[in-house]
């Protein structure tokens, strides 16, 4: 009985998870942002803080470096994405892109991050590639490639992250647009492949991927970790320097830091404004260019580039992990050379205490926050089946929330709230505020194919005596062994990636694998960055080999569960 | 009167629009058929009497069944079997577990009970095969022992035959009409094939789109 009015309870708790901490968080921002924080005796409301922050003279190239590296890796994300899908979309070259970017896209942010440091550094990989036959340079050259003051490397990093994740949710999206038929339509109409998928597909698999897009722009502009290893340093971006203000021994740099979250907001709010005004635009456009009936567009030469694009995209994440990893191993290993002059442990076990610490640490909290989403993800779902309590489409931006505001927007708040009611910062505090980000990717991951789970099934177990929770229990999860596994996969590799709330709400006091590789990337010791690195992406990545292997070895003797 | 299933004045809606009104009594033993095209909601009507009515639909009226009124009561209390065009049978588990999932928890010697319905219908020594490898007529009946192990005093049928080709289709028909008989089952039958309205014999009812 206790079940039965705890589960319709569920949905409204898990927005409250989700949601809280965002509302608390930003309400925490904007106080001290307006000149009311009294622990450190400031009484508002007024704009001091703005004033101060206004008279930063990093700022005008902090805005910018936000608008334009957010809006230039979205769109040239999206483009990419939307000419490969429409140039290859059911052919091997796709298949094959497919499974190279699937496990990118649980490569930590940082990690790939490191890796294309490494990679396009004047002393970085490609330069020992072509040095010194090509390049005459016998020493690296003093060129500022990475950490660019244009944001151009940091641009390129988040380009390479965002393709696997828009690709991936553009395939899920073309599960439910009837995709196959549309194109067999448009060519047989005479269009060529790529011409008849913009016209026909794209508008409906676009307002499939619109959240998540927004997501990424969002995310883009708003970036701490990345902006770390690959932005620009003085000054650096705006996110940036509201971690930095945070972390001020002055304790009243905390109201310009408000402020400035305030400022980061607004400037996201704007610019997806500005972009929904593209999307009218696209649209006005896009419709004049279906209906004037140009059969084609180079199409050949704009899908080929596409493809080549993305494959370098990979590349850039595969090569850069790779690197890291002889980097974690390298010995003695001079310029121009392009492999170490001999391979050692020694790096790994300088590191290995430190190291297994912060993984223990990592994968305590992931585990409790992806174990946390988890159920309350599954009460939702089955709330949703059992009652009917199902998320409107308003209710779906309510889960992509926690996504589209800036961290950096009400993690600042959250933690000064926390610090006004004396918690203490650490450990459960961190696994709540993973939560936030953990529970929608969770949500998004396994709601659909819990949904498309054949509800005969609940009838014919429930004709055959078995109560709702049983049925739930020795049935439907069963058979979803592994579109869970995934779900949880997904969550641990969110909670692994997680920086700035690991950092802001830890309090600096809680060390996970990301942070710890963060705090040595101002240092440049590459054999330390090279194997907290790899760590980093084997937390992420481990858990999803794991949900492969697992339903493949749990239902080995059962065909019915093979593909589903 | 109090023996078999009864609809007492069922009368279900989808908003406004009635969908359909049946007031009918069916006893042990009897077949009631309900016919009619596709999407004039016969199966509404079963999800209705196995308490797994969706929540865009409304309904009035009463379900007794022996006696009971199981209008209210939750799916898995209510005794009603029911069997889909497709086996549905659950792809995780062997087939002996398959039709021990159905077989009553307080039943005894539950190992024995499963070899002995898999004998019944032909198939000993199946107990420990993946359903995946059973052929179309094979999984139809272990889902049809399934369900007679869990003891149901009625039996519903949503289209059970019209996936199965046409010489194995009379076959498990008469089967499971065979078995109903045997225990004594009232049978609601909702199908949209003549030839499986006129084999099952009893009263039949017409529904018009």
């Amino acid at each position: 009985m206790a079940q039965r009015r705890f589960l319709p309870a569920l949905p409204a708790l898990t927005l409250l998870a989700m949601l809280g901490p965002v509302v608390a968080g930003l309400y925490g921002t904007i106080l001290p942002a307006f000149g009311h924080m009294p622990t450190v005796g400031a009484f508002g409301p007024n704009l001091d803080a703005f004033r101060a922050l206004f008279e930063w003279p990093g700022l005008p190239s902090a805005i910018r470096l936000s608008l334009t590296t957010g809006l230039i890796a979205t769109a040239t994300s999206l483009l990419i994405v939307a000419l490969i899908t429409a140039g290859w979309s059911g052919t091997r070259a796709f298949l094959l892109l497919e499974r190279m970017l699937s496990p990118l896209l649980s490569v930590p942010h940082a990690a790939a991050a490191f890796g294309i440091a490494f990679l396009i550094a004047p002393s970085g990989w490609l330069a020992r590639f072509f040095s010194p036959w090509l390049t005459g340079w016998e020493r690296p050259p003093d060129l500022l490639i990475v950490q660019d003051p244009w944001g151009i490397a940091m641009t390129l990093g988040l380009i390479t992250k965002e393709v696997p994740f828009l690709l991936l949710m553009t395939l899920a999206a073309l599960a439910q647009a009837d995709a196959q038929r549309s194109t067999t339509v448009a060519q047989a109409l005479g269009y060529q492949r790529m011409t008849g998928w913009l016209k026909t597909v794209f508008p409906r698999v676009y307002a499939q991927i619109r959240l998540p897009v927004y997501v990424t722009l969002a995310y883009a502009m708003s970036v701490v970790d990345v902006a770390v290893i690959l932005g620009p340093n003085t000054p650096p971006t705006l996110a940036v320097q509201i971690v930095k203000w945070m972390s001020d021994p002055d304790l009243t740099m905390r109201l310009q830091a408000a402020a400035a979250a305030i400022l980061q907001l607004g400037l996201v709010v704007g610019a997806l404004a500005f972009w929904r005004f593209g999307e009218w635009l696209v649209e006005r456009l896009g419709c004049r260019w279906v209906m004037a009936g140009r059969r084609s567009h180079g199409d050949g030469i704009i899908a080929g580039a596409a493809l080549g694009l993305g494959m370098l995209s990979a590349l850039a994440v595969l090569l850069g992990i790779t690197v890291l990893a002889i980097w974690s191993f390298a010995a003695q290993w001079q310029y121009p050379n392009i492999l170490p002059d001999a391979l050692t442990t020694r790096s790994w076990m300088r590191h290995s205490s430190g190291t297994l610490e912060a993984l223990g640490e990592t994968t305590i909290i992931a585990l409790v926050a992806t174990a946390a989403a988890a159920i309350l993800t599954i009460g939702c779902l089955e709330a949703e089946h059992r009652y009917g309590l199902r998320l409107t489409k308003r209710g779906l931006w309510l889960l992509y929330l926690p996504l589209l505001i800036p961290q950096v927007a009400f993690l600042p708040g959250l933690q000064t709230l926390f610090l006004s009611v004396g918690a203490d910062m650490g450990r459960g505090p961190v696994m709540m505020a993973h939560l936030i980000f953990v529970l929608p990717y969770v949500f998004l991951s396994l709601a659909d194919p819990y949904r498309a789970w054949d509800p005969r099934y609940g009838t014919i177990a429930g004709a055959l005596g078995a109560t709702p929770d049983r049925t739930l229990w020795c049935v439907r999860l069963p058979m979803l062994l592994r579109p869970l596994l995934t779900a949880l996969a997904v969550g641990v590799a969110v909670s692994v990636g997680q920086y700035l709330p690991t950092l802001l709400i830890g309090g600096g006091r809680v060390a996970t694998l990301t942070t710890e590789a963060l705090a040595l990337s101002s240092g440049g010791d590459r054999r330390a960055i090279g194997v907290y690195g790899l760590m980093q992406t084997g937390a992420a990545l481990v858990p999803f080999a794991m949900a492969l292997m697992v339903p493949a070895i749990v239902w080995r003797n059962r065909k019915g569960l093979r593909h589903g | 009167m109090d023996k078999g299933l009864t609809l007492h004045n069922v009368d279900i809606r989808r908003g406004k629009e009635r969908l359909l009104q049946v007031n009918h009594h069916i006893a042990p033993g009897d077949v009631l058929t309900v016919m009619g095209p596709s999407g004039v909601g016969k199966s509404t009507l079963l999800s209705y009497i196995t308490g797994t009515l969706a929540p865009t639909f409304t309904a009035t009226g009463r379900v007794t069944l022996n006696g009971r009124d199981i209008t209210a009561a939750a799916s898995h209390t209510r005794r009603v079997g029911i069997l889909f065009q497709d086996d549905l049978l659950f792809p995780h588990l062997s087939v002996g577990a398959n039709l021990a999932f159905g077989l009553r928890a307080d039943a005894t010697d539950r190992a024995a009970k499963v070899a002995e319905a898999l004998a019944e219908v032909g198939l000993d020594g199946f107990a420990d095969r993946d359903p995946a490898t059973l052929s179309g007529g094979q999984k139809a009946r272990v889902a049809l022992m399934r369900m007679l192990l869990s003891e149901p005093e009625a039996l519903l049928l949503d289209e059970p035959f019209s996936r199965l080709d046409a010489a194995l289709r009379a076959q498990v028909r008469e089967m499971v009409f065979a078995r109903a008989m045997a225990r004594d089952l009232p049978v609601l039958m909702v199908t949209h094939d003549a030839q499986d309205a006129e084999a099952a014999g009893g009263v039949m009812i017409e529904l018009k789109p």
